[in-house]
């Protein structure tokens, strides 16, 4: 079957995880894989797969533009602001794996089908993929006056994009929660923990709601979670929802598939399987 | 050999021994009264830093903007000091509106090897022409060689200073004389230590950072501060002055304040606790002790339990929301699987 061409931009844990998930897609396949750095092992790695590969970073897509027809930006918040203008220019369907919110964000349990209308659309955070989902769920059942998500990921799961970005990846955190998942307030905390062996990726919500229907949440919770879990396998509530000091709180653990990094980075694959959602209907619905 | 700054936190740290319930007049009557004890900076806040009142680690009565006006008001000669940790403030929620409202001085706070998440903010700072220090929160978790080779990121972001904080109060004498020296001797900024007192260490190990060439020590008056309690600056100063440092800070200015600001505000005083024990030995935060206890008592589990449990799992500062997963888990056996059952049986 035909595939679509998928250049990737940033060769550092998400790119390269994200590298391994387009390589398995039915509708994809990685025309460029593009860095900068020579000591990448990134592309050291992707070299030996077979993929083809350059130095020369968005460079090398504005001078074989044919190489693919669809973008995911791994890079940072910053480089993505300058590569942003130069794709749309080309024409690339980009996908933004960075926090740097130039397009509309999407999470495709909730709003695939906007994404779909756009040019550059922004996949918010790992935290955010893994948090916005239920968010979005709970506000649709009952009346939340706040929500607060803490994302827990292993120090070793957070690259130098990661690091860098860590204001940007907070607050692009926090204003997803409010433009997704249907709230007025909200708060985002983000704990780095260089645990050794690494601990899994934890997330917990905290809501606040006015006597809250705690049947119609669990039910609404749970469907979200099932949805979530067709493009997100090893994602899993581990606690609740349970009502406790008059909040309602539910924990949830994403494992990764050890594409790249070993499972317990369940923060790259939650945010690499989100974009390549996207990706997939793009590339079957408007170029297949 | 220039003097000890004393960066004072009473109305940061204390923030968690009263649930980050400080009141205007506390901070008001306060900065009065210190504003010319000669503290190099009086540091005001939820005890967590800016942006950090959540239902995670406990909201605040005041918000930070409350909280530094009302300071700024009050404080003449002293320098008005913030913190915060990236993950839980930004720059465009916290860092910029903590300028406007007239703070002077920013610590930027993280786990002890996690320093290249300062970076943005350390350096938006300077960009700012303001005053940073890079803070290295729960300094026991990790050896004198990491600590330095992170605090030197600090440095090179621009860090005008870098404290090692104690934050479970799990340091013993030896340990902070190691990492104050290995600090001091690589360092070209100035290295201070924040110990806590859970294991009755707090001013023994504020001297000996000194001792080791340590230039400032972040401590507060009467200990107020979370769990065990900070190192108290008031006795500290006794014994510097008993060794014959020439000191800034006027001693009777802070036993006044000490007697009659800080003791009505705090509600307990701070002889060292089973609570404070205990999670001294298992290298928790101290300030996780408010959600252990109502974990505690909502679970039925016994709280020293949950801290040895957050121990073992080698949980770090902001990781609060662990402390439900682990009571929850407490609360009920383990299922176990019929091999593992049967395994058992056998020994």
């Amino acid at each position: 079957m035909k595939k679509v061409r998928a250049g990737i931009i940033g060769t550092g844990n998400i790119g390269s995880d994200l590298l391994m998930k387009v390589m398995r897609s039915e509708f994809l396949e990685c025309g460029i894989f593009a860095g900068h750095s020579p000591d990448s092992r990134g592309i050291a790695r992707a070299r030996e797969l077979g993929v083809p590969v350059t130095y020369d970073s968005i460079h090398y897509i504005e001078e074989n533009p044919d190489c693919c027809q669809i973008v995911f930006d791994a890079t940072s918040a910053k480089v993505h602001e300058k590569n942003a203008p130069i794709l749309k220019k080309l024409g690339k369907y980009t996908i933004d794996l960075t926090p740097a919110h130039i397009g509309p964000f999407c999470v495709p349990q909730v709003n695939l089908e906007e994404a779909m209308e756009q040019d550059n659309v922004n996949c918010v955070t790992c935290g955010g993929q893994a948090t916005v989902p239920l968010v979005h769920a709970m506000s649709r059942v009952a009346d939340i006056k706040y929500v607060e998500i803490v994302a827990t990921i292993a120090s070793r799961s957070a690259g130098t994009g990661t690091r860098n970005n860590i204001d940007e990846f907070t607050q692009t955190t926090k204003e997803a929660l409010t433009e997704l998942g249907g709230i007025d307030r909200a708060k985002a905390i983000i704990i780095l923990n260089p645990a050794e062996p690494p601990i899994t990726m934890h997330n917990t919500i905290y809501a606040l709601a006015d006597d809250p229907d705690m049947e119609e949440i669990c039910k609404a919770v749970g469907r979200a979670e099932k949805e979530l879990q067709k493009y997100v396998p090893n994602y899993k509530i581990v606690l609740g929802p349970v009502f406790e000091n008059g909040r309602v709180t539910i924990g949830i653990e994403v494992t990764g598939s050890g594409d790249f990094l070993p499972a317990y980075a369940g923060n790259l694959d939650i945010i690499t399987c989100a974009a390549v959602e996207i990706a997939e209907n793009y590339a079957r619905r408007k170029l297949l | 050999m220039s003097r000890i700054r004393f960066f004072d936190a009473t109305l940061r740290d204390g923030s968690h021994a009263i649930k980050h319930q400080l009141t205007k007049k506390t901070i008001a009557d306060y900065c009065e009264a210190m504003d010319d004890a000669g503290m190099y900076t009086i540091i005001v806040g939820h005890g967590n830093g800016l942006g950090a009142s959540s239902l995670q680690v406990g909201l605040s009565k005041l918000t930070d903007e409350e909280m530094l006006t009302t300071a700024r008001k009050h404080l003449k000669h002293t320098r008005l000091g913030v913190y915060m940790i990236p993950g839980f403030g930004t720059i465009k929620d916290n860092l910029r509106p903590a300028i406007d409202a007239g703070a002077d001085l920013f610590k930027i706070g993280c786990h002890c090897t996690e320093a290249d998440t300062t970076r943005q903010h350390i350096e938006f700072i300077r960009n700012q022409n303001k005053e940073v220090y890079g803070i290295l929160m729960n300094c026991h978790m990790t050896s004198a060689e990491r600590l330095l080779e992170e605090a030197s990121k600090m440095q090179s972001y621009g860090a005008q200073g870098i404290i090692l904080m104690d934050s479970a109060g799990a340091s013993t004498p030896e340990m902070v004389k190691r990492m104050t020296a290995t600090l001091v001797d690589s360092l070209y900024v100035l290295v201070g230590f924040h110990p806590h007192n859970n294991l009755g260490l707090a001013v023994a190990n504020g001297y000996t950072a000194i001792q080791e060439g340590a230039g400032i020590v972040d401590g507060t008056l009467r200990g107020f501060g979370a769990g065990a309690g900070n190192v108290q600056l008031e006795a500290l100063s006794a014994l510097l002055i008993k060794e014959g440092y020439e000191l800034n800070q006027n001693l009777y200015a802070m036993l006044d304040a000490s007697e009659s600001i800080v003791r009505k505000t705090m509600k307990e005083d701070r002889a060292l606790t089973d609570l404070s024990i205990v999670s001294g030995m298992s290298g928790v935060f101290s300030s996780f002790k408010t959600q252990v206890l109502a974990a505690a008592e909502e679970f039925h589990v016994d709280p020293r339990d949950i801290f040895a449990e957050l121990g073992k799992r080698k949980v770090v500062g902001g990781q609060e929301d662990m402390v439900v997963a682990v009571a929850e888990q407490l609360s009920h056996p383990v299922k176990k699987d019929t091999e593992s059952y049967m395994l058992e049986s056998l020994t």
